[in-house]
């Protein structure tokens, strides 16, 4: 059958290839001419160049046969570009087909010749789209609206000069539930390519139209009119209650993109109803959020990073439903992570007993990461409920029991913790010094030395285990070095008499002996406060100063609610730190490739006629132009090059595969900081990087902490604010970054 | 939005590329391979690198991968993914590597349909079958103008799912009610956690544009006082028996969430509880459901594990069947996780059978018909090899598997189904209960 020999086109490539599938695109049975096409769609997939091809496929466009056609067309979308000329061929044809009887052909025209990014295309584009809107056919209607968005990407001052936008908004109010979607997700996208369009103003009247599309639309169209909904702010508290009613039974639909959709419709304008409604809905989306835990690992972890939002804004809704958040064995790790963080939000001095058999179940499994982030997670609930400082305390002590090396290690790190906000602990000291010989750690050993300087008053023989610290002072890591210091400075303030020696040896260790900058500096800093004699307490004041209790730093979380179910609410990161192009992007990184040609026409007066050529063309120009700067392989249509040009790049990737469990995602990524090699030194310039919070900080350590590590190895700089770059070198590494 | 979707083998062979943003380039694909198919620490299903964003979902043995440059909405690109894979069975029965090789060109025009510039479109399964198909014959019809304006008005219409033109000479709809239900327990034997995930799927063959009325024994519903008595047009053998089945439970269930097929109409729902919808033609998910109060566990488990030094491990399960003796379970099946250095095991069972299977390190007991009431116990015991570098045994959870016809763990019941249409013709009713495992682990 021809099955088999569509399989064959998977064989390794014949001598000839390309030959013999011209001879089959210009032979004189349909059958043979079809057959060679799908051989042609499959040569293109595996990634080989068979754009040579272009003028026999399109001999072939003409055809009654829609499966036929369909696969001339996509050819003709992925290789249109390399034959621009040729192109114009075709218009004929799709100018024909805009105006075939037939529906489906006629959305096919429009919708093929939109994804044709021809600039000879666009002009023959502007009759049949006017036509096709307005066709009696909703679903040729439906296709028309989205082939404006396309028409507008490639060509905007024309989308506007036909007042395709207006024909669009018009479309809003269409009987068709469909065209209606559609036509608020084109403008949407124009909307926040170019926000000075307006393209997208939501009135009352508009308002209405789009409230009754919801309930009649598919699944796809109503997430697109309630992101609109959520992005709309009412014009008063009772437009919002009305948005509130009509959206909350969305709560209950199959699809949990829609349901999601819903949730950030009603979170963001329950704001303003009263405070009794806004009760009752938090009360009606708790079921439903639920209900998404139990849906695929994939959409399960999207839900729970976005409960985990919610959660920091109100974090009495799912109080009740730990038990829904307990982790089941074969739950991917992901998943299991992002359970974890969001027990620990919804503890509370009720059912803190239960979440603490729970967590110390985890403690025992297998899985390393899953273990450690278990026993932080114990420390966390201590930290977050005082009143079971001490239950946490005793978990995790019977942990230490358990004399499982990474169990014990990580225990005596969150330990650590709990002491920095309770003290009070001192009576488990001794158990905690007796396993001072399994810790191989340097964040555990650090932990340990710290415990052991915070109360050196207390622990009678303080002294002979910090000197066996130092005896092996120089064989520790830079970590526990600065430990050791800080807990001999500590202990000598404390206890003079005992410690006089040991000071002494371990700054001649530390400043003499040492290659370590960091440690040599925060010796000498020890040692001008300890030889200081006019001051006898300003040593004291420094070193034993009390400690600020550890705190979360301030969270993005009014910005992040906005994105709810995006990808930023999975990352818990603005947009603009991980998206290039659009909304935020875009600007800058037109400005960057700009501001290379500049540089380069400096440089050498050949670029500087490319550049020139460039600046005066058409704005779309300019645009294709950012993309080929964008484009990786830089290589187009011509994969000869591919080979020899990636070179140079191929290596910045494979630094990155060095640390990509950092790039991947929040949850997966901060388990292993002594995975990323290099990265610890760096982060090491901010200070502690140890418990690494999911939620960032400000726009710059953000950018620094997780998602871009990977870049941050390459540029630290690059990310930091786009839209301000102006030197031309570092211009250059943003759009290395982009890629 | 999306910028494109692309398939690959588990080999990272890239079976289908399509792009819909000229942001997708090639390139993407083989970043792609090199980033997550060949690098076994990946643990994220979502990647992001620069601005493109690699969503995946590993589906048998294909990766589906949703290339987006944006801040896209991250929910919409996996349940697309995932209907995608829907798709893709009902198309070609088995969606893996082979299915996607043999039919690459439908993929592609299912594609070309179901997005547009990256935007879902209309994604439903019986839609898309009336012009795109495999056979390539009946998209004749297509090619007929008339056709294909009544096809396009059905693709968009607000009844998307439904054709107008149905006609049955017998009209009939089946109502199966499938719990999943979930239960785990520590190994004290407190119960943390047990719920019931339910689905019903209904398969109607009705004439014309019927509307279609659903009452279960709802307890918001109930209470509220607005319904009506069972309807007396429901036929079939089935509700006698099962009434008894569930009598037992409560006489109400508290459904904590419900999920509409989209046929349902989620305002008046919210409204007044009341389940009313225009069936789509065939079988379809009606609704999912779920429960956590009043929970009946089928079956109660007791496992004694022993570790006898570290040569051996001595099992005592027993297991009893906690439903009505006029019931029974089939294909029960008791997985009891044995130590990663099990040498040899030795079993012995009250009923059914057990046998080691090394490669998942578990015990399997089968018991065939698992009657109401009854009890079995499996004795067994572990040898194990002896290891120089001795690891404690994490113990994963025991888990059992099953399915009940004529029970539900939550104590749903169907009250009523009514059908009206025009044309005023009588229907047959039949419904049928069943209860399965689903996550149903107990911890020792």
């Amino acid at each position: 059958m021809a099955m088999n020999k569509i399989r064959g086109a998977f064989a390794v490539p014949r001598k000839g290839e390309t030959f013999e599938l011209r001879a089959g695109l210009v032979s004189q049975y349909a059958y043979e001419r079809k057959e060679s096409i799908q051989k042609t769609i499959m040569a293109m997939t595996l990634g080989k160049d068979v754009s040579a091809l272009f003028p026999d496929v399109l001999k072939n466009i003409a055809t009654a046969d829609l499966e036929q056609k369909k696969l001339v067309y996509l050819y003709l979308m992925n290789y249109a570009k390399s034959h621009p000329d040729l192109c114009i061929l075709a218009v004929n044809t799709f100018v024909q087909d805009s105006e075939d009887p037939n529906p489906l052909i006629r959305a096919l025209a429009i919708r093929t010749m939109g994804c044709i990014r021809v600039d000879k295309m666009v002009d023959y584009m502007e009759e049949p789209l006017r036509k096709t809107l307005r066709d009696e056919s909703p679903y040729v209607r439906k296709t028309a609206a989205i082939c404006v968005a396309k028409l507008f990407d490639l060509n905007p001052s024309m989308c506007l000069e036909n007042g395709f936008l207006e024909m669009l908004q018009e479309m809003i109010g269409d009987p068709n539930p469909m065209v209606v979607a559609n036509s608020v997700t084109a403008l949407s996208e124009i909307h926040h390519t170019a926000p000075e369009t307006q393209a997208l103003q939501v009135t009352a009247n508009t308002l209405r139209k789009m409230l009754m599309a919801l309930n009649e639309c598919t699944e796809w169209g109503r997430v697109t009119i309630l992101s609109t909904l959520a992005e709309y702010r009412a014009a008063d508290v009772k437009e919002s209650e009305h948005i509130c009613e009509r959206v909350a039974p969305q709560f209950q639909h199959v699809n949990a993109s829609v349901v999601l959709a819903a949730v950030k419709v009603v979170f963001l304008h329950m704001k303003y109803v009263g405070p009794e409604l806004a009760k009752n809905y938090l009360k009606k989306m708790a079921p439903p959020l639920v209900t998404l835990v139990s849906s695929a690992p994939e959409v399960q972890y999207v839900a729970l990073r976005n409960i985990d939002l919610l959660l920091q804004k109100q974090p009495d809704i799912l109080n009740k439903e730990l038990r829904v958040f307990f982790c089941k064995y074969n739950d991917p790790p992901y998943v299991k992570f992002q359970k974890l963080e969001i027990m620990v939000r919804i503890a509370n001095d009720r059912n803190v007993d239960q979440l603490l058999a729970e967590l110390k179940e985890y403690a025992l499994e297998v899985d390393m990461d899953f273990v450690r982030r278990a026993v932080k997670a114990i420390g966390q609930v201590a930290i977050k409920i005082e009143s079971a400082s001490e239950k946490c305390v005793n978990t995790l002590l019977d942990l230490i029991n358990t004399k499982v090396n990474y169990v014990v290690q990580e225990a005596i790190v969150v330990i650590k913790d709990i002491f920095r906000k309770y003290p009070g602990y001192e009576g488990i000291i001794p158990t905690l010094c007796k396993c001072i010989d399994e810790l191989d750690e340097p964040n555990a050993r650090a932990a340990l030395i710290w415990i052991v300087g915070e109360y050196a008053e207390k622990i009678s023989n303080a002294g002979d285990i910090l000197g066996g610290f130092v005896d092996g002072f120089n064989e520790e890591f830079a970590q526990t070095q600065l430990q050791i210091l800080t807990a001999v400075v500590k202990l000598f303030l404390k206890r003079p008499e005992k410690a006089q020696g040991l000071v002494q040896r371990v700054l001649q260790a530390a400043t003499a002996e040492n290659d370590n900058p960091d440690v040599r500096d925060r010796a000498y800093i020890y040692w001008r406060l300890l030889s200081n004699t006019s001051d006898q307490n300003a040593t004291k004041n420094i070193v034993l100063s009390e400690k600020p209790p550890s705190s979360l730093p301030p969270t993005l979380l009014e910005q992040l609610l906005q994105e709810l179910s995006t990808l930023s609410s999975v990352y818990h990161k603005p947009p603009e730190q991980f998206v290039g192009q659009g909304r935020f992007g875009a600007d800058a990184v037109q400005r960057a490739a700009i501001e290379e040609q500049l540089q380069n026409a400096r440089e050498n007066p050949l670029a500087a006629a490319a550049a020139a050529a460039v600046s005066g063309t058409a704005p779309a120009q300019a645009q294709s132009n950012v993309e080929n700067l964008l484009d990786i392989d830089f290589d187009g249509g011509a994969p000869a090059s591919a080979h020899k040009e990636p070179s140079g790049e191929m290596s910045g990737l494979e630094g990155l595969a060095g640390t990509p469990v950092r790039v991947q995602s929040p949850a997966a990524g901060a388990p292993a900081p002594q995975a990323s090699n290099n990265l610890d030194d760096l982060l090491g310039v901010f200070g502690d990087s140890g418990p690494s919070q999911p939620s960032s900080s400000g726009a710059n350590g953000g950018a620094a902490a997780d998602l871009m590590n990977g870049f941050s190895g390459l540029d630290l700089s690059g990310h930091a604010s786009p839209p301000t770059q102006s030197q031309p070198q570092k211009s250059s590494q943003d759009i290395m970054d982009l890629l | 939005m999306l910028s494109g979707i692309l398939v690959f083998n588990q080999k990272g062979e890239n079976l289908i590329f399509r792009a819909f943003r000229s942001d997708c380039r090639p390139r993407l694909a083989d970043i792609f391979r090199i980033q997550v198919i060949a690098n076994p620490q990946v643990r994220s299903p979502i990647l992001t690198l620069g601005s493109t964003t690699f969503s995946h979902v590993k589906h048998e043995n294909i990766y589906l991968v949703a290339v987006t440059k944006s801040n896209a909405n991250a929910a919409l690109v996996f349940e697309f993914l995932y209907r995608l894979i829907v798709l893709g069975r009902s198309y070609f029965g088995k969606f893996d590597e082979e299915a996607v090789k043999n039919n690459f060109v439908l993929i592609y025009e299912l594609l070309d349909e179901i997005l547009d510039f990256g935007y879902p479109q209309n994604t439903e399964t019986d839609t898309l079958k009336m012009y795109i198909t495999t056979e390539g014959v009946k998209s004749a019809i297509a090619n007929s103008p008339t056709d294909s304006s009544r096809i396009t008005q059905q693709a968009t219409g607000a009844l998307s799912w439904r054709r107008s033109d149905i006609k049955y000479r017998k009209n009939e709809a089946f109502v199966d009610v499938i719990e999943d239900v979930n239960l785990l327990m520590s190994a004290t034997g407190t119960v943390l956690r047990a719920d019931v995930n339910g689905q019903i799927v209904m398969r109607a063959y009705l004439t014309g544009t019927p509307e279609c009325k659903f009452g279960l024994n709802d307890r918001l519903l109930l209470d509220s006082g607005g319904s009506s008595s069972a309807n007396g047009g429901r036929g079939g053998g089935g509700i006698s028996g099962n009434n008894k089945a569930t009598r037992a439970a409560a006489g109400s269930v508290t459904l904590e969430d419900c999920q509409f097929h989209q046929c349902v109409k989620l305002g008046r729902f919210d409204a007044d509880r009341i389940i009313s919808f225009v069936p789509p033609d065939g079988e379809f998910e009606l609704m999912r459901y779920r429960a956590t109060e009043n929970v009946n566990l089928p079956f109660k488990v007791h496992p004694i594990v022993r570790e006898i030094g570290t040569t051996k491990v001595e099992y005592s399960v027993a297991i009893k069947a906690n439903y009505s003796s006029k019931l029974f379970a089939t294909n029960v099946v008791v997985r009891i996780p044995t130590p990663l250095n099990t040498a040899k095991t030795t079993e012995r069972t009250s009923q059914g059978r057990a046998k080691y299977e090394p490669e998942q390190n578990n015990i399997v007991w089968k018991i065939p018909r698992f009657s109401g009431q009854s009890e079995y116990v499996l004795n067994a015991e572990a040898t194990l090899t002896s290891m120089t570098h001795q690891k404690a045994w994490s113990r994963p959870p025991l888990s059992l598997s099953f399915s009940i016809l004529m029970f539900t763990s939550s104590g749903l019941l169907v009250r009523y189904l009514k059908v009206f249409e025009k044309s005023n013709y009588s229907s047959v009713k039949w419904v049928r209960y069943m209860t399965r495992a689903g996550s149903y682990e107990i911890r020792f």
